[in-house]
């Protein structure tokens, strides 16, 4: 279920700004990855290019492959929208849909993909909650609104919304900044979780957590405000943290940056 | 009253309030330019009420005169004889012609505005956008005396074709056949108020979409939502109760629309069963028509059916509220 990433090349566009430039990169299947690096690296942006929301924003546009498993998401005639049911996505700010109850926000991605009877339905919304560690807690207001939730339970809502469509790969864009430390262990917890069934690679401003919860870290740096982001290395992340073979990692790691 | 004896009883000693000047410091009123200001504002609001309060009981008191002298039923009489004796009047021709032309102007104006407004912010190109709501702001700017012209002398001669048309083919249903008069019906006075209303509902609803947070559009797409999607299932649900004020707004312009109405309706004490034939009235086109030609007791009565408009007016808004507040846990307010 869970597919392989294979990145060649890739270089991303806003208008005439280069954000980030050739990225080569292999994510296995059913492993976490972690991007870190300074703000403004390109690390998001490179995420964004994963599922083609990069191209939503206005003067995106990317250069470059990016195979899944055999497939290239880039490739002519592929719809950016069924790349982006393939590949499910978090934000950083849990964003459940304010006027859905807690059941549609995890329903909404099944029911674009077509009808389901209401009992495939119901099973589907406990299974996603279940596997996102939310349904104990909401299983007795399924039909309040999902804003009702505290930020973490909200976020756990977003990751039950996104792992209901079945996607190959998980994307996580800074997925805790927003929330407190209990929220944020929740959160790592059904990471390793999730890890078993999904494809997950993680943007993290925290490299406690890369370390926690990754199996590769990869690390991205500017050269200066303005110039291009670009991936330095990806490793284990054991290897990263410990013995990196590129002096910036290391300097940036044990904060000393520049 | 089950508030005072609470507090009474209440076991917690009532905290002492401080000296009067802290509090009178606190409250920032003892500079001579704070003082001017409170005085200023303050005897506003009083005025205004007062002015409010003066308006309210002299319109009651008047229509309650002419309500009182009527003979007939002031709310089902189908006449408007304010000069015989004894006078017999009612509104049932005019509460009837309000509430049809308002709801087709509505059933008409909203899925256009709405439609409008998500072209503006979703779909069209960037540098079309400015023009095109400018272009509309302009439509909200014509004075209503020029729609009515226009729709004297362009749109009502245009319609004989669209009326034919709709006798022919939707005639079967009642509401929509035919006798051949002038096209000076309600149906007429309903297109003319959608037009007229168009801008108001277009520019809110245009405001509403504008603000839904880019990250439900997002959450959206990564779900795998074509933009189509994104509008059903983030856009339109986000700026629901913005659309429904929006229409609120209009359905206001449209219930008390004077000249527009007037010049193209032909009036008459009549309540058809078909939209199309010619007659019945609305309450401000009544009154705009009869006014200047009445006599004192003329006027009274004709104050009468201004404050049931009010009424109406009233009702309709206090509907609205009831609706957007029964979705309120639900509203976009809540992200």
């Amino acid at each position: 279920m869970a597919k392989r990433i294979d990145v060649s090349g890739l270089t991303a566009y806003y208008g005439s700004h280069k954000a980030i430039e050739d990225i080569s990169m292999t994510v296995e299947p059913r492993s976490v990855t972690a991007f870190i690096g300074p703000s403004g690296c390109g690390k998001s942006t490179f995420l964004r290019t994963l599922n083609r929301m990069h191209e939503v924003t206005s003067g995106g546009r990317v250069e470059g492959k990016v195979l899944l498993d055999d497939e290239d998401l880039y490739g002519p005639g592929i719809d950016p929208v069924s790349v982006r049911r393939e590949v499910g996505m978090v934000f950083q700010r849990p964003n459940p849909f304010p006027t859905m109850s807690i059941f549609d926000n995890v329903a909404a991605g099944l029911r674009l993909n077509g009808s389901y009877k209401k009992s495939e339905l119901q099973d589907v919304v406990e299974k996603s909650l279940k596997g996102a560690n939310l349904w104990n807690e909401v299983k007795d207001r399924l039909n309040k609104p999902g804003s009702g939730l505290s930020g973490g339970q909200q976020q756990r809502l977003c990751i039950a919304r996104a792992i209901a469509v079945e996607p190959k790969v998980l994307l996580m864009d800074e997925p805790c900044s927003a929330l407190d430390p209990i929220s944020t262990l929740a959160i790592e917890d059904l990471i390793g979780e999730l890890k078993e069934r999904f494809t997950i690679v993680i943007v993290t401003h925290n490299m406690q957590q890369a370390a926690r919860v990754s199996d590769r870290t990869a690390f991205f740096n500017l050269a200066a405000v303005g110039q291009p982001g670009k991936l330095i290395e990806i490793d284990d992340t054991e290897r990263i943290f410990s013995n990196p073979s590129v002096q910036a990692t290391e300097d940036y790691i044990s904060g000393r940056f520049g | 009253m089950d508030i005072s004896t609470q507090s009474t009883q209440s076991p917690l000693p009532t905290p002492q309030p401080p000296p009067t000047e802290q509090r009178r410091a606190a409250r920032g009123a003892t500079r001579p330019g704070d003082r001017i200001f409170l005085g200023l504002s303050r005897g506003s609001g009083i005025l205004l009420l007062v002015i409010m309060a003066a308006i309210a009981v002299f319109l009651t008191y008047r229509a309650v005169l002419a309500i009182s002298e009527d003979e007939g039923n002031f709310l089902t009489t189908f006449e408007w004889n304010t000069n015989t004796v004894p006078p017999v009047f009612g509104i049932a021709v005019l509460a009837f012609g309000t509430i049809v032309s308002s709801i087709i102007a509505m059933v008409i104006a909203v899925p256009i505005a709405v439609a409008i407004a998500l072209f503006l912010t979703h779909y069209a190109p960037r540098r079309l956008r400015g023009p095109i709501a400018y272009v509309i702001d302009l439509l909200a700017a014509v004075p209503s005396i020029v729609y009515g012209l226009w729709g004297a002398m362009v749109l009502v001669p245009h319609l004989t074709g669209l009326f034919g048309w709709l006798d022919a083919y939707l005639g079967w249903t009642g509401i929509f056949s035919w006798e051949g008069g002038a096209p000076r019906s309600m149906f007429t006075v309903g297109i003319l108020l959608a037009i007229m209303i168009l801008p108001i509902i277009t520019n809110v609803s245009r405001e509403v979409f504008r603000q839904v947070p880019q990250m439900h559009e997002e959450a959206a797409l990564a779900l795998g939502a074509t933009r189509w999607e994104v509008i059903r299932m983030a856009v339109i649900p986000f700026g629901r109760s913005g659309v429904i004020s929006a229409s609120m707004l209009g359905l206001g312009r449209a219930l008390g629309e004077t000249m527009a109405v007037a010049t193209v309706l032909s009036p008459d004490f009549i309540i058809h069963g078909s939209l199309l034939n010619p007659g019945g009235g609305t309450f401000a086109q009544n009154i705009a028509s009869k006014f200047s030609e009445a006599t004192e007791f003329g006027r009274d009565a004709l104050i009468a059916s201004g404050l049931v408009l009010f009424v109406i007016t009233l009702l309709v808004n206090g509907a609205a509220r009831a609706i957007i507040a029964r979705r309120k846990e639900y509203s976009g307010a809540n992200a």
